[in-house]
């Protein structure tokens, strides 16, 4: 489980996070949404690390992430998971390079046991045999799904996914969203996923933040999002002449 | 500027922490040397036998005199290429070359946020990235100066043997006359210096690269420049203190 209290993030005088309170469970899909520029990515950020807030604290089962040193967050970075926008893959190295790297840093694995890890995260995502390709012969949708193999390589307890779907068709983005669901399922991980996409938050929102202007405006389900008052959110979810014939029939 | 100085000397600080793993680093090394030294090898190469022959003929032009014995032109060559054209022309040129991919590099690498991937891993990113890089430049390019020097002073037999200026053998000769071994030593160190100043500059002007395309470039220009500035300034305070 991850807790974030008080959150507050500003950059010189921009305030993007004005105090986000928030509990991320374990075992679930965890989405934070909101339009662009609402602080989803920087809220992400904060939790991660990648960001110092500049109030409040993170938790990851119960131990204070904000107040620790880089030392001190080793050992928890090594159970998180990270899947970014842009895959962020090691372009110098190739599938199975990129998946077992956080393995040959961190662990004495052998060479064969690496590989075999590799090959299990690779036959996750369903991209076996693609061991030996590099980044820039892979498809969007697959340098994503190499991200994800070397997200669970470490077998992680957190796993963060940023716009996941960006970029990507939609029947690939279905694709991807049914395969971080089947890893939060499997692994248990405490998943939590940044994105605007409302086939994603229908599909797989267990559990969902609406931010507005930096603030936190609406916690719930993708079951409850469909009945919700609050108008700002059902400017955001039904914004599109789709989604609101859709809630009509709802 | 001193902003950017202490990030500077705080980024070197963070290079140096003690690696994850030493195996994973020393691969880093060996990779990286081997893109260093053995890439670089033509380019220095090249540069080397002509300032080398260049050096001759303008030497031998400026000095033949029946006062002045024909052998002084293989001593001044030889001075010039050790005390101050292998180290400072091949440093500035690979500064061009090593520092400009060193930036880019790691510019791409910060704009892509493969370097938050590496983060988010428990990686000391500074340490993966930097320290295999400063390492390498301060093994391999004294170890290309040293090829320089020799290429150099063998452009300048070339040159001899190509023209009837000075015979060969004056120039042999006057490459054997009266080495002060100081010169050796002032070149080794300008030759650790540049290379640590090259790979360092231009790994601190990637690393801290925001934006897109367009500011990657603008970092390797800037590393570049600045690498070339620093280099220069080392040249004279090494030459003062040490001749």
């Amino acid at each position: 489980m991850i807790e974030v209290k008080d959150i507050v993030k500003t950059f010189g005088d921009n305030h993007v996070l004005s105090g986000i309170n928030a509990t991320f469970k374990a075992g679930k899909n965890n989405l934070i949404i909101g339009s662009s520029g609402s602080g989803k990515t920087t809220l992400l950020k904060c939790i991660v690390g990648l960001h110092d807030p500049t109030k409040g604290d993170v938790f990851y089962d119960a131990e204070n992430f904000t107040n620790m040193n880089f030392e001190e967050r080793v050992p928890i970075r090594k159970q998180i998971g990270m899947l970014f926008q842009n895959s962020a893959l090691f372009d110098s190295m190739t599938v199975e390079q990129n998946i077992i790297f956080p393995l040959n840093l961190f662990t004495n694995m052998s060479a064969a046991e690496k590989r075999d890890r590799a090959n299990f995260c690779l036959e996750r995502v369903n991209l076996v045999g693609k061991n030996s390709l590099y980044p820039s012969e892979l498809s969007g949708g697959m340098k994503k799904r190499v991200g994800i193999a070397r997200a669970i390589s470490m077998q992680p307890k957190y796993l963060f996914v940023d716009e996941p779907n960006s970029g990507l068709d939609p029947k690939t983005a279905i694709l991807i969203d049914e395969l971080i669901n089947e890893i939060t399922e499997d692994f248990k991980t405490t998943t939590v996923i940044v994105t605007h996409d409302m086939n994603s938050v229908m599909g797989i929102g267990d559990h969902i933040i609406f931010l507005h202007n930096g603030e936190k405006w609406w916690e719930g389900t993708n079951h409850e999002i469909a009945h919700t008052d609050n108008a700002e959110l059902n400017s955001f979810v039904f914004a599109s002449p789709f989604m609101k014939a859709a809630r009509e029939k709802l | 500027m001193f902003t950017s100085l202490g990030r500077y000397i705080l980024l070197l600080r963070l290079s140096f922490r003690k690696p994850e793993k030493f195996s994973v680093y020393w691969a880093e090394i060996m990779r990286e040397m081997v893109s260093i030294g053995i890439g670089s090898l033509g380019i220095v190469a090249i540069i080397s036998v002509f300032i080398g022959a260049v050096a001759t003929i303008q030497t031998a032009f400026q000095l033949i005199s029946n006062l002045i014995p024909k052998t002084v032109v293989g001593s001044i060559t030889r001075d010039s290429m050790v005390l101050e054209f292998s180290p400072t022309i091949t440093a500035l040129v690979l500064a061009g070359r090593v520092g400009s991919s060193i930036a880019s590099q790691i510019g791409t690498m910060r704009v892509t946020e493969q370097i938050d991937a590496l983060e988010i891993m428990g990686v000391n990113a500074p340490g993966y990235l930097i320290s295999p890089k400063v390492i390498s430049g301060v093994t391999m390019i004294p170890l290309l100066v040293i090829v320089s020097v020799f290429l150099g002073l063998t452009g300048g037999y070339i040159a001899c043997a190509a023209s009837n200026d000075v015979t060969t053998a004056d120039y042999i000769a006057g490459l054997k006359d009266s080495f002060n071994p100081i010169a050796a030593t002032v070149c080794a160190v300008k030759a650790m210096t540049f290379g640590f100043i090259i790979t360092s500059v231009c790994a601190y002007q990637g690393f801290y690269t925001s934006g897109g395309a367009l500011e990657v470039g603008q970092s390797a220009t800037r590393g570049v420049v600045y690498s070339c500035v620093a280099i220069l300034f080392a040249d004279l305070v090494i030459s003062r203190l040490l001749l």
